[in-house]
């Protein structure tokens, strides 16, 4: 009875210092509006794209792009799906990209910042400069466009899509932060006292321990190879290889192209180009590249957040 | 010297050498595809800023990259004619510089606001929805943000076009009219980025010691006095050091914003030309290598010297958080 007594009054006295110390009314129902209305703000695009996905082309064309339209339909998607071989081809290659590249730059990333991480490597600071110099200065972009094209090949192939981004001095950065914080040197002396060679140790002691780090960097690369265009802006001409991102991009010029030069084509095209829901369809695009982002999203931002405030101000 | 002349005689001591040598070894491995890539991708293309000085052509008789240079003929500085031959140079660069400008400080202003009024959220499950939805626009590229622009400014069709024909107004011509478009690269900007400064701010100020602000409330501080005398000051090394490197990084910009959104319309480069996508189009449509390797030098050099500036003041603010 008396500890329960007691309890209640703190948690009163508690309750109240909060409330001595937390804001007014009127004060909360502006922060909240404010807040409100900007989170709003972030997602209503993505909602407005996915109506416009769903909007009969009729409702379009009377009405233009609305958040209500006048009649639904399905048809971008049904199209999407018949003429949908490059969208699978796409489709396909952004997630061989995202899977080889992500698995390959945190392989690198791990045993590079591995290394930096090591107080007792001899070349410990000539690698980090190595590394760090390259975030402040370079060749430019022509210079390594040619290169990577005419000395290193990657020119319209897979590797022009994963190899240029595999490397992130930053990333370095972050990982070697993340070992120094969750992995104590005693460890990986105790562990070469009890033989283990150096790659054991990293893979079967440190690794393990420095999970949520590697997991952090592992979905920062995805992020970047699902979202890269730029790579196929630079080296990709043959349509067989490029990402979704890149088709979208070419989708926004491509059917505009198409319905332009309808009457320079057969009939056939003029009325499949006629009946084609070219906006909705557009737009259908756009929300396939979306929704494995939005899906996957709200999982793994904590990791996100958490490699952001480690790397921060060190950008 | 006197080290190894024991060594020589200490055969333990030998074989710890030899350990210590087998692991600097075994760690260099560990170095190796990182550094092969750097040197590859980044130290060969140093290399390449000699065509800025060259009238680069295809050598005919054996056309690689090595020959074709060796078989150039220098062009002197006269790749960096244009800067004073015509306005180009100018507007790209005015752009840069005022377009980043603005955003460092907008950026700043309105993230520390939303992160100070995050924090004041008392309730839990709230405050991560609204953190969540604010982050969300950082996770999509610019060439999906070009469609959600598009959504509102698209000729005939787009929202904003709709209203203003509905509301009996000349709808504007988005694509084709430089004029409101720093405004919009302005919001475009702010819309995807904010969330993510807003985060490492709110990080910082959950890191405050929470004693602190009971005391002031005891004292009598409100509200205001507590942001302004406690958490703004807390803020206040992070604040600069994000300002001065992105000070340091001025002269350059996010090329998917300003080639994207904008979608590569023509008569919007007055307010969209940028030094990154200058760059982008002397090469890729006008292919003239020594050109937009020069303006890719002159960017390198003056970003260089930026950065080294950013880089020493920042030191003398709090050394942890300098670059090198």
């Amino acid at each position: 009875m008396d500890t329960i007594i007691v309890k209640t009054g703190t948690n009163v006295k508690r309750r109240r210092a909060a409330r001595l110390n937390s804001v007014s009314l009127p004060a909360s129902i502006l922060i909240n509006l404010g807040l409100v209305s900007f989170a709003l703000c972030c997602i209503i695009p993505f909602i407005f794209v996915v109506i416009i996905s769903f909007t009969a082309k009729a409702s379009i064309e009377a009405n233009g792009y609305s958040f209500f339209p006048s009649a639904w339909s399905a048809d971008a998607y049904n199209v999407a799906f018949q003429l949908g071989r490059q969208l699978w081809t796409s489709y396909l290659n952004s997630f061989l990209i995202t899977i080889l590249g992500t698995v390959f730059s945190v392989l690198i990333c791990v045993l590079y910042s591995y290394g930096l991480y090591r107080t007792d490597f001899r070349y410990r600071t000539f690698f980090a400069f190595f590394s760090f110099f390259t975030m402040m200065f370079g060749g430019g972009l022509v210079p390594t466009v040619m290169v990577c094209k005419q000395l290193l090949n990657l020119n319209n192939n897979y590797a022009a899509l994963i190899v240029p981004l595999l490397v992130s001095p930053f990333n370095f950065i972050v990982m070697r932060t993340f070992f120094k914080s969750s992995v104590p040197e005693e460890i990986i002396e105790s562990s070469s006292i009890d033989g283990s060679g150096e790659y054991r140790t990293l893979f079967q002691i440190v690794a393990p321990i420095a999970k949520p780090g590697i997991a952090t960097i592992a979905l920062m690369n995805a992020l970047a190879y699902w979202n890269e265009w730029y790579l196929s802006l630079l080296y990709i001409n043959d349509s067989k290889y490029i990402p979704l991102q890149y088709l979208l991009m070419m989708m926004q010029r491509n059917i505009e192209f198409i319905v332009k030069n309808a009457g320079m084509l057969g009939t056939e095209a003029t009325r499949m180009t006629q009946n084609m829901p070219t906006s909705s369809l557009r737009m259908a695009l756009c929300v396939f590249i979306v929704v494995p982002i939005a899906f996957a999203y709200p999982f793994f931002q904590r990791y996100i957040v958490a490699g952001l405030t480690v790397g921060s101000v060190k950008g | 010297m006197s080290s190894t002349m024991i060594n020589v005689g200490n055969p333990a001591g030998s074989v710890f050498k030899r350990r210590v040598r087998g692991k600097t070894l075994i760690l260099t491995s560990m170095m190796l595809p990182g550094a092969i890539w750097l040197i590859l991708l980044r130290y060969v293309p140093m290399f390449g800023i000699i065509l800025a000085f060259q009238n680069y052509k295809t050598y005919s008789k054996a056309p690689t990259l090595l020959n074709n240079i060796l078989h150039s003929e220098w062009a002197g500085l006269g790749n960096f004619k244009f800067l004073i031959q015509t306005t180009d140079a100018a507007v790209m660069i005015r752009n840069t510089l005022l377009y980043n400008a603005l955003w460092i400080v907008l950026t700043i202003v309105i993230a520390v606001s939303f992160a100070v009024m995050l924090n004041e959220i008392t309730h839990k499950l709230v405050a991560k929805t609204y953190q969540t939805l604010m982050f969300f626009p950082y996770f999509l590229s610019w060439v999906v943000v070009s469609y959600f622009v598009f959504a509102f400014l698209a000729p005939k069709d787009g929202m904003l076009v709709h209203v203003q024909s509905s509301l009996g107004i000349k709808p504007t011509d988005w694509y084709n009219n430089a004029g409101p478009w720093p405004i919009l690269l302005t919001i475009a900007n702010l819309w995807k980025n904010i969330g993510y400064s807003c985060i490492l701010y709110l990080a910082a100020i959950t890191g405050i010691d929470a004693s602190q602000y009971e005391a002031a409330a005891i004292d009598g501080a409100g509200k205001w006095r507590q942001i302004l005398h406690i958490t703004l000051p807390h803020l206040r090394t992070m604040i600069i050091i994000l300002f001065i490197l992105n000070v340091g990084r001025i002269f350059n910009a996010d090329f998917g914003l300003f080639y994207n959104v904008p979608m590569d319309s023509g008569p919007l480069y007055p307010a969209t030309q940028v030094i990154d996508t200058y760059v982008y189009r002397v090469f890729s449509s006008m292919h003239d290598i020594g050109m937009s390797s020069a303006v890719g030098l002159l960017q390198n050099v003056v970003g260089f010297i930026c950065i080294m500036i950013a880089n020493t003041i920042v030191r003398r603010v709090d050394a942890d958080s300098a670059l090198f």
